[in-house]
């Protein structure tokens, strides 16, 4: 009786500990996560403010001077034997 | 004696002290009893009410994306600083470094804490930047603390405003497809259950109390490149021409989604200090104005359903004046003799009366009701009136002529588009769309709806709105090189209080591209353009083709117009090797 009072004590102990490790494991993990989320937040506002259309297109014309291709300088390839 | 005395002293001593011990066991046993069974409920709660705290965990407002995903409104996780009055409040040295960090007045501070000195939660500054946050903590002031929330942004910004509107502060929609889809997007906090220490640090979870539930995700119709191209050029023309506001709306014509829908002017969803009232107004959905000319081509198609007319039917339309009753209907100039193609070539006012008065009005008014003029365009958007298309039972001959040229009705500009990508399309006015729509289910509407008109009049009013913004026409600054374009212009008189305003003028433009195929209706719409320039030809008509190229392009529409540009000719030489 004792004995098995005891056993069952330790299994207690043992069970409320692995509990509690698990517990700062969760923790840290959802930590991880809220860091993670945050971050995720913060790379999309990122992209979204450097992937601005006037941006792009500013630096496509200034920097890179790009332009829009002129009329006769467009060519179409068109698939033979195809209805254009 | 004295042996026997002090045994009896003795034994009276031992009996006092044994009781009083029993007494003392006893009363230990009571109270163990009373603690353990009586009161057990009671002191339990006590406990967990000092321990035990239920936390929100917020979850997010669902994303609004553009139709290929793009985002163009997301939550971010943000943290709101709050403090606890009761004990800031002893804090008195440390406010001065809590202000300067968080750029709060003093004097605001004091007057928050005194008046809100019995609470225990007060915001004192909500969607702090994460590395503000942090200095805040920093600082460890007592009873200042942070708390999860969600920041909406819209990377977009200025562009897609109208269409997507914004959120209060408590993440409420308050305008565009974030009110409509309100339900939708919105997201439901879930609680736990938890054991916090001395500190505030939770120690274990108990239980969920209810899981935080994230709003949907919805996806719009809108093409992200397609409304910046349409916000760009309509604020350019704007501004050039020193007009109070215009409108752009662009429909794909076989699903009745909205591409692109921009207004002028707009705001910044992201930052709205200096919001005025007006600049919210989504003038496309919501503005109803005389359409003027952008009618015609319905007033054609009425008579091109009779059989009695076809294209090249002629119209005796001298001397350029028509009379009825005490009003005198007039033309630019005198047409002569003109065929009805060059009714709408040239815009003739008095071309289209002859044809309105040639057929009866309930035809004319079917026409009209049929593709959806006078009538909810069916977008959804809050405050979209349904427009004016008097019944015909009440018109008159100068009603019947006045309609025809698009003045005694009143459209919205997603109405007249919508009408127009009816004529684009195979004569079904589908209701347009902010939201996606599959090819199925696309598909699926188009089934509900009949063609309102003949296939055979909507092919010879296309070729005719062709002439429009061919050389001779209204309309030739609409003309987008390669391709056909299908469009008629509009110059509208402004009405006021009075009657007609004097000088005073709406520029439009409506057309669909590329004519052979048709894929787009847009319509341009340039309110009051204070320029020496004013016709909806020299004003909304360049807007129209710069966008128009543009989409095209983007969307990887084939050109039609196969003798137009001279670079394409070296192609088809190539299909020919």
């Amino acid at each position: 009786m004792i004995l098995a009072v005891l056993v069952s004590a330790v299994g207690v102990i043992e069970a409320k500990h692995q509990s509690r490790k698990r517990f700062v494991t969760l923790q840290a993990l959802e930590k991880v996560r809220d860091q993670m989320n945050v971050e995720w937040g913060q790379l999309q506002l990122e992209q979204g403010t450097w992937a601005t259309h006037s941006r792009v297109e500013r630096i496509a014309r200034k920097k890179l001077h790009m332009v829009n291709p002129k009329v006769d300088e467009v060519v179409i390839v068109e698939q033979v034997g195809q209805k254009p | 004696m004295n042996a026997k005395t002090s045994e009896l002293a003795f034994r009276g001593r031992r009996f006092l002290v044994l009781s009083v011990l029993a007494l003392a066991g006893l009363a230990l046993v009571a109270r163990a009893v009373d603690l353990q069974v009586v009161s057990k409920d009671f002191l339990k709660g006590q406990g967990d009410a000092r321990y035990l705290r239920v936390v929100s965990e917020p979850a997010h407002r669902g994303m609004i994306t553009d139709r290929f995903g793009e985002p163009l409104a997301i939550s971010t996780p943000v943290d709101s600083v709050w403090a606890n009055p009761q004990e800031l409040i002893l804090a008195r040295d440390s406010w001065p470094q809590l202000t300067k960090v968080l750029g709060l007045k003093r004097g605001a501070l004091e007057r928050q804490l005194a008046a809100k000195r019995d609470k225990e939660f007060i915001y004192l500054k909500r969607r702090v930047a994460p590395d503000l946050a942090e200095k805040v903590m920093a600082l460890e002031i007592p009873g200042v603390a942070l708390a999860p929330e969600y920041k909406r942004f819209y990377p977009a910004g200025e562009v897609t405003a109208h269409v997507v509107g914004f959120t209060n502060v408590d993440d409420e929609g308050q305008e565009g497809m974030e009110l409509v889809h309100d339900a939708r997007l919105k997201s439901i906090a879930g609680a736990k259950r938890v054991i916090k220490d001395r500190f505030g640090r939770v120690v274990e979870n108990v239980e969920r109390v209810s899981e935080p539930q994230p709003g949907q995700d919805i996806v719009l119709s809108i093409d992200r490149r397609l409304q910046y191209l349409a916000y760009r050029e309509l604020k350019a023309a704007v501004k050039s021409h020193r007009a109070d506001a215009g409108s752009l709306v662009i429909l794909d014509v076989h699903t009745g989604e909205v591409l692109a829908m921009v207004n002028q002017p707009a705001y910044n969803p992201n930052n709205r200090h200096k919001l005025k009232s007006s600049d919210l107004r989504n003038r496309a959905v919501t503005d109803v104005f005389e359409p003027g000319s952008t009618i015609k081509p319905f007033t054609v198609a009425a008579a091109l359903e009779t059989g009695r007319f076809n294209g090249n039917t002629v119209v005796d339309v001298r001397p350029g004046y028509l009379k009825i009753g005490r009003k005198t209907i007039r033309d630019f100039r005198d047409y002569g003799i003109i065929d009805v193609s060059t009714i709408l070539q040239k815009s003739s006012n008095v071309g289209a009366s002859k044809l309105a008065l040639a057929i009866t009005p309930e035809h004319l008014w079917q026409t009209f009701a049929s593709v959806g003029l006078g009538a909810d365009s069916g977008s959804g958007f809050p405050g979209e009136p349904s427009g004016l298309l008097t019944d015909f039972g009440a018109w008159h001959d100068i009603q019947r002529a006045t309609v025809s040229y698009g003045y005694g009705l009143s459209v919205t500009a997603m109405q007249l588009a919508r009408a127009y990508a009816a004529l684009a399309s195979d004569g079904r006015p589908l209701p347009v769309s902010f939201l996606r729509r599959s090819e199925a289910q696309a598909a699926e509407l188009a089934a509900l709806y009949e063609p309102v008109l003949s296939k055979s009049s909507l092919r010879s009013v296309r070729q005719m709105l062709e002439r429009v913004v061919e050389k001779g026409g209204t309309g030739t600054r609409a003309a987008v090189p390669g391709y056909r374009i299908a469009g008629k212009t509009g110059t509208v008189k402004k009405s006021g209080a009075g009657g007609y305003i004097e000088d005073s003028y709406l520029a439009l433009f409506a057309g669909i591209a590329p004519a052979s195929d048709p894929r787009l209706a847009m319509v341009v719409v340039i309110d009051e353009p204070r320029s020496e320039k004013y016709y909806g030809g020299a004003v909304a008509a360049p807007v129209f083709s710069r966008v128009m190229a543009g989409a095209l392009r983007m969307m990887d529409i084939p050109p039609d117009n196969a003798n137009s540009p001279p670079g394409q000719r070296l192609a088809f030489l190539h299909r020919a090797q």
